[in-house]
């Protein structure tokens, strides 16, 4: 795979060299405005962490990351070389996968139906079965390689769906709460594989979570999104001591404690 | 033409129920058909679209009426076309808009076999035969058209089934790979209108949804990855396309409900032995 991808010595190297500014992005759907001159700049081997309060804009920021929704503004991406600018290859880890639980569609058959022309409903060649178990290994998930997707729990769904994104190795890797419906261990080992492969492939990271406890443990930049835009942005001990923080999610005391069980605002006392 | 076919046939099913014209015609039909139900089902299914391709064969009703009103070379090249209009405009409102799609399809499904309906009594035009269907009047010239229509599906689904798949699992994931998911929406659902318009007229508008949805519906009873599903689909659509013919024939009951029958049959059958095959 793509092994020759630039490594950062260290972060300062990489700075103003490899990086991706999001720049002034706003999306209006209807009349409605959902984002408005949103600035972004991440650094790449960064994992950043979306979050803020129900309907703060998360999702549509992925989205129009994504290029699914129009938005103005711009995406700029260099890579470290300042080889590849402009369009950066993205990896997406979906949030919602209401796909029906009965498809009869294994792991293997999402694989071929990603990564070949080969058509899935054919015996699929050495060359795509090697690859997918070589992609599922990254993630400790070649088991999995027969299994129907509406027969894995949600962290193995979680884990092939990852594996799945960095097949090819994208620049930008997006994750879109890729933690719901997952067990505590379930979760710190999803973690955990972000970190390794942030560090593998010197990969940008942006994450949805409302996972803070884990937020601050795993997370080198949180952004704070509030009603459409940023409001304010840093390292965890940053943003989770700024006053605003804890503004924000004040008013959604409640959204809080009946979504998410087991997160509690922890200010820089972890 | 069909001749060294027709031969074939009687050399292989020395039955009386195949010694007949009609029924060769019926049966070469049931051959080319039914597998491409077998295979289009299968995405419909996965997709939760049953109600969805109903309205298509609602909407291939008002292009048979309008195609035999405007009487161009031949009626079903109008129908084939407004079906086409049709599928791409219900599958690009489906696509753009919030308001719920069960209705809007429901809004599009009644009004398409009304205003059908309306336009063939309007114009003294027998609608019984679209209703239920004529297996038996099948035509050589029919066999063409359908074998035509047979290799352009198959050349289709090798071409865009494993972005349908994508789009399936998750359509944020399909665009984000790079996969124009309205563009290849708009391929399957044009394809899926032009078998059900080619169709409507043996198996008849009550019954054609049925087609599409029970041979894949039994098949993802115990199939568990999508090589099975689309073998046993097509299996299950074949057999009971064969056996309906034949029962029909002997029983002198209506072909395309004797077809239906059979393949609920199948999908009951696996339907009570699903838990013994899937884990």
């Amino acid at each position: 795979m793509n092994e020759e991808k630039h490594v950062c010595k260290s972060k300062d190297s990489c700075c103003g060299v490899c990086c991706t500014q999001i720049q002034d992005f706003s999306v209006t759907v209807g009349k409605a405005q959902i984002l408005h001159n949103v600035n972004i700049h991440i650094h790449c081997g960064e994992l950043t962490a979306l979050i803020g309060p129900n309907g703060a804009g998360k999702s549509t920021l992925l989205k129009a990351i994504l290029g699914e929704v129009k938005h103005t503004g711009s995406l700029k991406y260099l890579d470290a070389k300042g080889l590849r600018t402009g369009n950066p290859l993205i990896g997406y880890v979906p949030q919602y996968l209401n796909f029906d639980l009965g498809t009869p569609t294994s792991v293997l058959d999402l694989f071929t139906a990603s990564i070949s022309k080969k058509p899935a409903w054919l015996i699929p060649t050495n060359k795509i079965r090697q690859r997918t178990s070589e992609s599922l290994a990254k993630v400790n998930a070649e088991h999995l390689i027969e299994r129907r997707l509406g027969a894995l729990s949600g962290g193995e769904l979680q884990r092939v769906m990852l594996a799945l994104s960095l097949d090819p190795v994208p620049d930008i890797l997006l994750l879109d709460e890729p933690v719901s419906g997952i067990d505590q261990n379930g979760l710190e080992l999803f973690y955990n594989t972000l970190k390794e492969l942030k560090n593998k492939y010197d990969m940008t990271i942006i994450l949805i979570s409302h996972d803070f406890d884990l937020v601050y443990k795993y997370a080198d930049r949180v952004v704070l999104l509030n009603e459409g835009t940023v409001v304010t942005s840093g390292t965890p001990d940053e943003v989770f001591n700024d006053k605003r923080m804890r503004e924000v999610f004040r008013m959604s005391k409640f959204y809080i404690q009946n979504n998410e069980q087991r997160n509690t605002i922890q200010g820089g006392n972890d | 033409m069909l001749n060294w076919w027709y031969g074939i046939i009687d050399f292989i099913l020395p039955f009386q129920w195949a010694s007949h014209a009609f029924m060769k015609n019926a049966l070469t039909a049931v051959l080319l058909v039914t597998p491409l139900f077998g295979i289009l089902g299968t995405m419909i299914v996965n997709n939760r679209m049953a109600f969805f391709s109903d309205s298509l064969g609602h909407g291939a009703f008002t292009g048979i009426a309008i195609g035999s009103m405007l009487g161009v070379i031949k009626p079903i090249w109008g129908a084939i076309i407004f079906s086409v209009a049709f599928a791409i405009l219900i599958t690009t409102i489906k696509n753009k808009t919030k308001t719920s799609t069960d209705t809007i399809i429901g809004v599009f499904s009644s009004t398409t076999i009304a205003a059908g309906l309306v336009l063939i009594t309007l114009f003294n035009q027998p609608y019984n035969t679209y209703l239920v269907g004529d297996l038996l009047s099948i035509t050589p010239s029919d066999i063409a058209l359908l074998l035509i229509v047979f290799v352009l599906v198959v050349i289709l689904w090798v071409t865009i089934f494993n972005k349908l798949l994508v789009i399936s699992v998750n359509p944020l994931l399909a665009s984000s790979r790079g996969i124009n998911t309205m563009l290849i929406d708009i391929l399957f659902t044009s394809a899926v209108a032009v078998i059900v318009t080619i169709t409507i007229q043996w198996v008849g508008i009550l019954i054609i949804n049925s087609l599409l949805v029970l041979p894949a519906a039994a098949a993802r009873n115990i199939a568990s990855n999508t090589r099975q599903y689309h073998a046993l689909s097509i299996a299950a659509a074949l057999i009971s396309g064969l056996a309906g013919l034949i029962a029909s024939y002997y029983l002198n009951t209506a072909t395309g409900a004797t077809i239906v029958l059979i393949a609920a049959l199948l999908y009951f059958i696996t339907l009570s032995i699903r838990g013994k095959v899937l884990k």
